[in-house]
């Protein structure tokens, strides 16, 4: 994003270092509970009991992560990370796949209840899960999806906004390659699947970075309809490692599970960082 | 907007249209119209049957000291997180913009808090201020200053409000750099050569033109401080101490599902809609003339 013409206005050396130094101040103090919760994943609970903690990384970091992994505390991280996974992937890909379709459907067709349904799923806008929380949780227990992926994941998968975002972009196809497959008598789902669907790839990508975040970060549902720990996923499962009573939470292993918590979603918005911009931008409009 | 080339047939459409219709309608309006449905009657103790009250339910919730407290509680929570995360935000994006080189890396690291689950983000700062272990705490405790967040309302308020403004600096930032990128720079150095300095540039042009910018962050934070805080408030202080941090959103769940007092959290979901409702339309105004602008 650098400016190709930078004018007369701010170039001086010393206004330059002052905005670095300040800057770097800034990125410290915005780093600091991540720095912190990385130093007590690789110390021991002894360091951490007798305050204050070490400021720098002890060298306990490969024990207290083989830990969390591989037994937890009520469960093995691995398995809360499995879990997340799934859900994260299972609800991108699934808003996206129903998204594309409603929004092909409501772009290229004109078909009885056409209307109708847009301003349904419109509304949904206006539900969030926050909100209707009992009767949901009620609907997904009657159909015996406490526990399990499709209850994890079924619920929050209807998106207004996605729906929205592909609409938009189809509208801008240009109306020839519609044409022009007519002509050539091919049927819709071919034009889908050999035109729109190649063209909405960016859009896709962006989407998709977006929603893994969202699923990824999760919280209150996943707290609600899984009691077996063998399917909390990580981001809900570090609640549940803190002691009910008056013990000293195991705080190595609780942090380590935290910076394994936000690893996935980090690595994805760091890496995908053009794609994730992009996908925010989009998505708010 | 309509398209002018369409294809004939209305059964694919409806085909393609059923996953999200049928998903909306199981998981989103009936359980939305249960609530309604629900917010009229009250249950009896052992929940064999159900006694229609009418409004009797929005009734005793608004005379419910508890539940009008949780309103303040959680007007007061939105306009500090949303206060903590934009302004340092502009800050930030200000210091970046005036930066040639290098915003991209500071752009790069600034992002990640983002990436941090509201949930996770809460444990990170519980255990900074942890009233035995936390690193905060002690030194201010050393400072002199006795931090118990536990057991003092104002300190778990403040300890939330951060919290959930942290990540959201990232978000915020972003949105504020681009807005300040695209701000010409014709006209910052037109101001500059008839001498206006770097403060009255910013109050006089730039601000003016990132308003919009600034009015779509302000919806969008205040909708997030409603409705997405849920995560870090159940980690840190469980909506107490006396109820101090309880915002709406956590009583509709500590009524229903703590509490199991079904007919008064159906009410409060149901009041829930009318803010949601509201803040959407707001959200659409704004938004429409960002797009605009």
């Amino acid at each position: 994003m650098a400016r190709t013409h930078q004018g007369m206005v701010e170039k001086r050396g010393a206004g330059l270092w002052l905005t670095h130094v300040l800057m770097i101040l800034g990125v410290l103090v915005i780093f600091f509970p991540i720095w912190l919760a990385f130093v007590a994943s690789t110390v021991t609970q002894t360091d951490i009991i007798r305050p204050p903690m070490p400021v720098w990384p002890g060298d306990q970091l490969w024990i207290n992560y083989k830990n969390a992994l591989f037994s937890g505390i009520n469960v093995p991280v691995g398995t809360m990370l499995l879990n997340s996974l799934i859900m994260a992937i299972g609800i991108a890909v699934g808003k996206i796949i129903i998204s594309l379709l409603s929004a092909f459907a409501i772009v290229y067709f004109r078909f009885p209840g056409r209307t109708f349904f847009f301003w349904m799923i419109f509304l949904t806008l206006m539900l969030p899960v926050e909100v209707r929380i009992v009767p949901t949780y009620e609907v997904v227990a009657g159909f015996g999806m406490l526990n399990s992926y499709s209850g994890l994941i079924f619920p929050l998968i209807a998106s207004a906004t996605a729906t929205f975002l592909f609409r938009q972009f189809f509208l801008t196809i240009p109306d020839e390659l519609a044409e022009a497959a007519r002509v050539d008598g091919a049927r819709p789902m071919r034009f889908f699947w050999d035109i729109v669907v190649p063209m909405s790839r960016t859009n896709i990508a962006a989407l998709f970075v977006i929603l893994f975040i969202y699923g990824w970060n999760q919280y209150l549902w996943p707290l609600l309809i899984t009691t077996d720990p063998e399917m909390n996923t990580i981001v809900m499962g570090i609640k549940q490692m803190f002691p009910s009573g008056d013990d000293f939470a195991h705080w190595p292993t609780i942090m380590a599970t935290s910076i394994l918590a936000m690893i996935p979603p980090v690595i994805v918005v760091v890496s995908m960082q053009k794609l994730f911009v992009r996908g925010l931008v989009d998505s708010e409009k | 907007m309509e398209k002018r080339v369409t294809f004939r047939g209305w059964l694919l459409p409806l085909c393609l249209i059923a996953p999200q219709v049928i998903i909306s309608a199981v998981f989103f309006f009936y359980p939305a119209g249960q609530a309604i449905w629900q917010s009229l009657f009250i249950p009896d103790p052992f929940g064999l049957s159900m006694q229609y009250v009418g409004l009797g339910n929005f009734e005793y919730l608004l005379s419910d000291k508890f539940y009008r407290a949780s309103f303040v509680t959680t007007a007061v929570f939105s306009v500090l997180v949303t206060l903590a995360s934009m302004i340092p935000a502009l800050f930030l994006a200000v210091l970046a913009d005036r930066l040639i080189k290098g915003s991209g890396v500071y752009r790069t690291l600034l992002i990640w808090p983002y990436a941090v689950a509201p949930a996770v983000a809460g444990v990170l700062w519980l255990f900074m201020f942890n009233t035995r272990v936390g690193v905060v705490s002690w030194y201010l405790g050393q400072l002199g200053y006795d931090w118990n967040h536990v057991l003092n309302g104002n300190e778990a308020m403040g300890l939330v409000v951060v919290a959930s403004a942290w990540g959201r600096i990232s978000y915020n930032f972003l949105f504020f750099f681009a807005a300040l990128q695209s701000v010409p720079r014709s006209v910052i150095e037109a101001a500059a050569i008839d001498g206006a300095h770097f403060w009255r540039r910013f109050f006089g042009i730039v601000l003016p033109l990132i308003t919009p910018t600034a009015f779509f962050l302000l919806v969008v934070n205040v909708v997030y401080a409603f409705f997405e805080t849920f995560g870090v408030i159940h980690t840190i202080t469980g909506g107490g101490p006396q109820q101090t941090t309880t915002i709406l959103v956590y009583k509709v769940f500590s009524d229903g599902f703590v509490g199991q007092d079904l007919g008064s959290s159906s009410a409060q979901s149901v009041i829930l809609l009318i803010v949601v409702g509201l803040l959407t339309v707001l959200q659409f105004k704004f938004v429409e003339k960002r797009v605009h602008y």
